[in-house]
């Protein structure tokens, strides 16, 4: 490979990134343990709208998908782009900063809304418009950027990473604005009202909704598996073949799925219907990510006993088997009957967003800390071993919790006596689910120890003295600023 | 650029002979499980077009002919049928003939019990033992509108006081501090009130209210405090009080009393249904 020594990639936004994906980590979770205790002992919503469940659950969402795994994304997206393209990022420094600076805007305003109250009331969509204007330009140039850079590149081909995060990226940017079209209610009004009313907005809603889990928590994501695993092992990908299928398929079915989320609505039942066979056909498409993940460890099988970082990848990689398994056997009509409005559901997106996205992301940012600060190594590996013990602990306590608490939920729900009547009252359902409350929240808990104990690791990291060589830097880098 | 294809070692396989940044990629053919798995889900899923509704065209069910809309009547006609030759009884019966058949009594005070749990228990309590701030115990034998069956079914039917029902029990206690009584005559009236339950500290007190509360008390809550049921008037000699106890809130009550509502049921729940509320409530421990 002929290198270009005098070309340097763009880094400071991107260690910027990788400091907010940590800080918002950190964050997102408290926020989940704070709402958890609220749901085990309700005396802690402290009787104040600021405080109340309402309000802070979409804090807690927003910073975990849109905070962490958003910084998280784009950090890892920019660093990948660069390398892979051997082209530094289109519109530089600047650009760095400014979709740096105009993401963390995005977020804090986005939260300062929730807690004042001031919200669509539409799931993983509550900005309001003035938010959702300033987002729609952010990420504008967010595709630019990445775009730029991949038009702009040295190499004859397009990594595969890249495919995925440009799928996610323009998907995002369709999706954000076709949800959020909406008209102020009055001059100077933070408040709006939704184009589309009814079953169309449910529909529309659910489209986007699914599709920020398929486009936001999965492609993207994908796209970091696809450069981090094959590093970290230090092995080719696992099949060419398969990730051209699997990209494909995936984006074409994902796309289609959003209709499961409204069984047993007012929605059609046509609607209905390709909703349940897109979801069931979406499986192996999947499924097509996660044997690339972990196949591609053939060979490589003993880095996972000494590289924590890299067992985080191979276990996200699990979790994600494990989820996009659920979630076509619940997208099943007869099963979501049992499973919808349940703990189940709940359940399910916790093992993804914490065994999939967390993970990875743990991965990735193991990696690139002493990368990106040009250190030999983690301050402690020892650390991040017990950061992997109770961070899985934690989610293995969340998951089951939720799996037994949802599916008693929807069977008390559905309960008759001999005579016909309902065998429980909702109170009595929700008193049973009492005791799983508090597991869920101390696998919280768990799962919040185990990302201080990275925050910390990753601080010493960077501020301990040593050598000046990156000890994981690729043996073909280029000069980085 | 000249691709450079590989062998493999560990696996054996050829890469594609493309590399970015050190990341090279196999060239190995699809897993045959992954695919035959893919292509029985969309067999399942070509199935499944076939026999249900997934055409946007009115009409157009699928060979099953299957609806929601119209799956749901047929499947609740068929838990009616079910149920419908006891729930007939129960309707045609009155709340004092189902009390005395044992068949009867069983049936609704497992109907009973589910139905208050979800329509009555956010205010009375999931035991009907109320709760503070004006919810009334249903589980003891003071009754403000009477707890004989036939009370408690006219209560449960019509409800107290709301915009649902043209015979919704009605009564209204004066707001005696807007001028119609002065604070002392208010001070002295509660010493009276106090000694009806032996807590009375300023017997001079106590005379003066007595005096008070026959003029302005006692032609509902009777003479000696022992309450109506016809208006509603609780007992002021027992031991229960519904807005509470102590001195200043038995005083703030007379200067601004706050009537307690109850919805009508008689719209939001069938006949049958409130046969069998009306047996449960009375079973609750203190029905007369």
């Amino acid at each position: 490979m002929p290198s270009r020594s005098e070309m340097t990639y763009v880094e400071a936004p991107i260690r910027a990134f990788a400091v907010a994906t940590m800080f918002w980590g950190v964050v997102g979770f408290l926020m989940g343990v704070l709402i958890a205790s609220q749901l085990a002992w309700p005396l802690l919503n402290l009787d104040l709208p600021w405080t109340s469940f309402g309000r802070l659950r979409p804090v807690h969402t927003s910073a975990v998908i849109f905070a962490f795994g958003g910084n998280a994304l784009l950090c890892t997206s920019l660093y990948i782009v660069q390398r892979t393209c051997r082209a530094r990022l289109f519109g530089g420094n600047d650009m760095g900063w400014f979709l740096f600076w105009g993401y963390q805007f995005f977020i804090v305003s986005a939260a300062l809304g929730y807690v004042l109250g001031v919200t669509q009331g539409k799931e993983y969509a509550e900005p309001e418009w003035y938010v959702d204007l300033w987002l729609t330009l952010v990420w504008v140039a967010y595709l630019v950027a990445f775009a730029g850079t991949i038009v702009k590149r040295e190499e004859p081909h397009i990594y595969v990473a890249n495919w995925f995060f440009l799928a996610f990226i323009i998907t995002v940017a369709m999706l954000h604005i076709v949800n959020n079209l909406a008209l102020p209610v009055g001059d100077g009004s933070s408040h709006s009202y939704g184009l589309a009313a009814g079953v169309q907005n449910a529909m529309i809603q659910w489209w986007y909704g699914h599709n920020a889990v398929g486009f936001f928590l999965t492609a993207g994501f994908l796209g970091m598996m696809y450069y981090f695993i094959p590093k970290q092992a230090n092995r080719p990908v696992y099949s060419y073949r398969l990730s051209i299928v699997h990209f494909w398929s995936l984006i074409f079915l994902y796309i289609w799925a959003g209709p499961h989320h409204l069984f047993y609505t007012a929605l059609p039942d046509w609607a209905q219907t390709l909703g349940m066979v897109f979801s069931v056909m979406l499986w192996m498409p999947s499924w097509g990510g996660m044997i690339n993940g972990i196949m591609t460890l053939s060979g490589a099988w003993d880095k996972l006993r000494t590289d924590p970082g890299l067992r985080f990848s191979v276990t996200a990689v699990g979790f994600y088997g494990m989820s996009t398994f659920e979630g076509p056997v619940m997208s099943i009509r007869a099963v979501n009957a049992l499973s919808h409005y349940t703990d189940w559901t709940i359940g399910h997106v916790h093992s993804g967003a914490m065994g999939w996205v967390g993970f990875i992301t743990f991965g990735a940012l193991y990696w690139l800390f002493p990368v990106l600060w040009k250190k030999k190594g983690l301050y402690s590996t020892r650390l991040a071993d017990w950061h992997f013990w109770i961070a899985t602990l934690g989610i293995v306590l969340y998951i089951t919790a939720m799996w037994v608490s949802g599916i008693m939920q929807g069977l008390m729900w559905r309960a008759y006596d001999e005579n016909g009547f309902l065998q429980y009252s909702f109170i009595e359902t929700v008193a049973a689910m009492h005791p799983y409350y508090v597991i869920r929240w101390l696998g919280g808990v768990l799962y919040l120890s185990g990302a201080l104990i990275m925050a910390f690791n990753l601080y010493k990291t960077v501020t301990q003295v040593e050598g000046s060589q990156p000890a994981a830097a690729p043996a073909n880098a280029l000069a980085a600023e | 650029m000249a691709l450079k294809i590989e062998k493999d070692a560990v696996s054996g396989t050829d890469t594609t002979g493309h590399e970015w940044d050190g990341l090279r990629e196999l060239n190995t053919p699809l897993p045959l499980w992954w695919l035959y798995t893919w292509y029985a889900c969309i067999a399942f899923a070509a199935v499944w077009v076939v026999l249900y509704p997934a055409l946007p065209i009115s009409g157009a069910t699928g060979l099953l002919g299957y609806t929601a809309r119209g799956a749901l009547p047929a499947q609740l006609a068929a838990e009616n049928a079910a149920r419908e030759p006891m729930r007939a009884r129960i309707r045609a019966a009155t709340p004092e003939a189902i009390a005395a058949d044992p068949t009867l009594r069983a049936f609704a005070v497992a109907g009973g019990r589910i139905a208050f749990a979800n329509n009555c228990a956010a205010c009375h309590g999931a035991g009907g033992q109320g709760a503070t701030g004006g919810y009334p115990s249903l589980a003891d034998d003071d009754w403000l509108w009477g707890g004989e069956l036939a009370d408690i079914h006219t209560t449960i039917t019509h409800g107290i006081r709301n915009q649902d029902s043209e015979e919704a029990r009605l009564s209204a206690m004066p707001v005696f501090g807007s001028g119609i009584l002065t604070t002392a005559q208010i001070r002295d009236v509660t010493e009276h009130v106090l000694s009806l339950t032996q807590r009375a500290t300023d017997p001079a007190a106590a005379t003066r209210g007595a005096a008070v509360f026959t003029e302005n008390c006692a032609s509902c809550h009777g003479e000696n405090g022992a309450g109506n049921p016809q208006f509603g008037a609780p007992n002021l000699s027992d031991q229960i009080w519904l807005h509470g106890r102590e001195r200043a809130q038995i005083m703030a009550y007379i200067t601004a009393p706050r009537m307690g509502v109850m919805p009508a049921f008689s719209g939001r729940l069938d006949p049958a249904m409130i046969n069998m509320l009306t047996v449960y409530v009375h079973t609750l421990g203190g029905g007369r």
